[in-house]
């Protein structure tokens, strides 16, 4: 008999989240080559309109995992119903996108199954008849490929941009749906709706240039020099997680996975390293420069323009080269 | 001073800090011979965010009273992860010491803490949201699983209730959400929570007085099971795309810099 793939796509008060199409298209690829079939399965309260959007994909069948204990994301809530579905249905392997929900409950759940989570993959290998995941390890230094050593169910969640929503197959009509009525345990947490903090005065979405630092800045006083570069080019100033956790730059101008998604014609990355949380928030930028002193950092992978250097020797005259064209200009 | 589990040991909370040695940000790594894991001879450091975690169990027992207790697992190099916490202000810690603690995966791991921490009553568990080198984000939720407790994780802001405490945890593309939840609870803390101290010099030298259990592979092995999955390859990721490096001076640098901002990125 076929192995099942089950992919938990993720919804958010009652709205698909994109990046749900990305991991059906890492399921129809990976279904391609196993001869495995894939199954999906959403979880919530009110979610028939979300089963019958993913049911117009080349899916087998869709689930929709139905109970008002459901209709707020808790940890506790969303493991149960699954764990109950999962231990039923025994798909081989269960895929999710790597979000903070998922990230969340995920691991409680495939325990909860005797089971383990290989988690942020950037994509997949099928060898010899194995699966093996890809994932960065040592902040994107290294590549890992990781296998699954028991039986299953097993679980593994892709990182935002492994797999191409917009890629994802189409069926030739739609897939069944199944309503199962959840069997959910008790919510220990009490969850308070989300809300953003004061409105941000800077929207990086909008900025055609960005001039992001990272720790390679080394001091809060070294910001001012960038900041420079920045109004040279007539560009926003950003930064990696770690200047903003200091509290040298607002956290409205952090680029990453836990702040904006940016998709400038230039982002210019000053001393940037490249963890895998800031590259998601910025990898779609038309033309990446990244200047750096350590010829190994991961963010030379998706430079297209490389320096590899002291950025302090570089930005000064840098900003000067810039002043002259724009003078000239 | 360690607190004496006595009368005056009715305190609000007693937290654990799981706590992680990896190595040093901008240590050059090198892969070992079978391609598998990088050389161990390499410079070593706390991981960032369970310094954050630390940091805020330090500061709700300044708030509230209690204790702080941090563990970590790790040949005996990872010791100086715990001093570090004990000279910053941790009551005590507990030290899981053996080199084959490093090839645990994220469940064994906390199975291995789980068994470690059986005889201690904690009301909170936190760890960093995820390790430096691993990047696994999972020690925390499982240690949650475990010890059959609620967790959250992402957490930049903790407040005491009489129910138990509300924490605000990060969600996505700038959204938060206010959680409430009973103790014992298990909470990964997110990176700038908070300010880090640095350790004072009085610190460092009470640390040396403070209580460090060792806890061998022997008392926990019963506890951990096989590794439910395996790195079976590690190796320097391909370039997908095609990068151009540009050399020279910093000025000859600078020119041809602003030369392909002009003719190639048009920006200026």
């Amino acid at each position: 008999m076929a192995e099942t793939i089950l992919i938990v796509v993720e919804q958010r008060e009652g709205k698909l989240n994109r990046v749900s199409w990305e991991t059906i298209t890492g399921a129809q690829a990976i279904a391609a080559q196993t001869g495995w079939t894939i199954e999906a399965a959403v979880v919530g309260n009110g979610i028939a309109g979300i089963a019958a959007e993913v049911a117009a994909k080349s899916v087998a069948k869709v689930y929709a995992l139905e109970s008002p204990k459901l209709a707020a994301y808790t940890p506790d809530g969303f493991a149960s119903a699954l764990k109950q579905f999962i231990a039923q249905r025994q798909p081989k392997l269960v895929l999710m996108p790597h979000t903070y929900q998922v990230r969340d409950f995920c691991p409680k759940l495939a325990a909860s199954l005797g089971s383990t989570v290989i988690p942020d993959c950037i994509g997949y290998k099928y060898e010899g008849g194995r699966l093996l995941f890809t994932r960065q390890m040592f902040q994107g230094k290294f590549a890992a490929d990781v296998s699954f050593t028991g039986q299953g169910p097993w679980f593994a969640t892709f990182q935002n941009g492994a797999f191409r929503g917009d890629q994802v197959q189409e069926g030739a009509s739609a897939a069944p749906i199944e309503n199962v009525a959840a069997e959910v345990a008790d919510v220990r947490t009490s969850p308070e709706e989300p809300f953003k903090e004061a409105k941000q005065a800077v929207d990086l979405t909008q900025a055609e240039i960005i001039v992001s630092v990272g720790r390679g800045i080394k001091e809060q006083k070294n910001i001012d020099m960038a900041k420079q570069l920045a109004d040279a080019l007539g560009g926003e100033i950003a930064a990696s997680r770690p200047i903003c956790d200091s509290g040298w730059l607002p956290m409205e101008r952090q680029v990453g996975s836990s702040g904006q998604t940016v998709a400038p014609k230039l982002y210019l990355a000053l001393g940037i390293s490249g963890a895998i949380q800031h590259i998601v928030g910025m990898k779609g930028s038309r033309s990446i420069v990244a200047i750096n002193k350590d010829a190994e950092a991961p963010i030379f992978e998706i430079a297209d323009i490389a320096v590899v250097g002291n950025l302090f020797d570089i930005v000064p005259p840098l900003i000067e080269e810039v002043k002259k064209a724009k003078a000239g200009a | 001073m360690l607190r004496p589990n006595g009368p005056v040991a009715r305190c609000w909370v007693k937290i654990l800090v799981c706590m992680k040695q990896v190595p040093q940000k901008d240590a050059p790594l090198k892969l070992n011979e079978g391609g598998t894991w990088i050389r161990e001879d390499v410079s070593y450091e706390v991981n960032e965010p369970d310094a954050y975690a630390l940091e805020e169990a330090l500061r709700q027992k300044e708030k509230h009273g209690g204790e702080v207790v941090v563990i970590t697992a790790g040949p005996a190099r990872a010791q100086q992860v715990l001093r570090e916490a004990l000279a910053k202000g941790a009551d005590r810690a507990i030290h899981l010491e053996d080199d084959r603690f490093v090839g645990l995966d994220a469940f064994n791991v906390a199975r291995a803490f789980a068994a470690a921490i059986k005889e201690d009553a904690f009301d909170l568990i936190f760890t960093g949201l995820q390790s430096d080198d691993y990047g696994y984000a999972q020690t925390g939720v499982l240690l949650a699983e475990l010890m059959g407790w609620p967790h959250a994780t992402i957490i930049m802001q903790i407040e005491k209730k009489d129910s138990g405490i509300r924490v605000k945890r990060e969600l996505e593309a700038g959204f938060f959400q206010f959680v409430e939840m009973p103790l014992p609870a298990v909470l990964t803390i997110q990176s700038g929570i908070n300010k880090l101290r640095y350790a004072t010099l009085i610190g460092i030298k009470q640390a040396k007085n403070k209580p460090m259990r060792k806890v061998s592979w022997d008392d926990v092995s019963g506890a951990v099971g096989e590794n439910l999955q395996k790195v079976e390859k590690l190796y320097v990721p391909q370039k997908t795309k095609k990068t151009e490096y540009l050399e020279g001076s910093p000025a000859e640098v600078a020119k041809k810099l602003v030369d392909k901002l002009r003719n190639e990125v048009r920006v200026l």
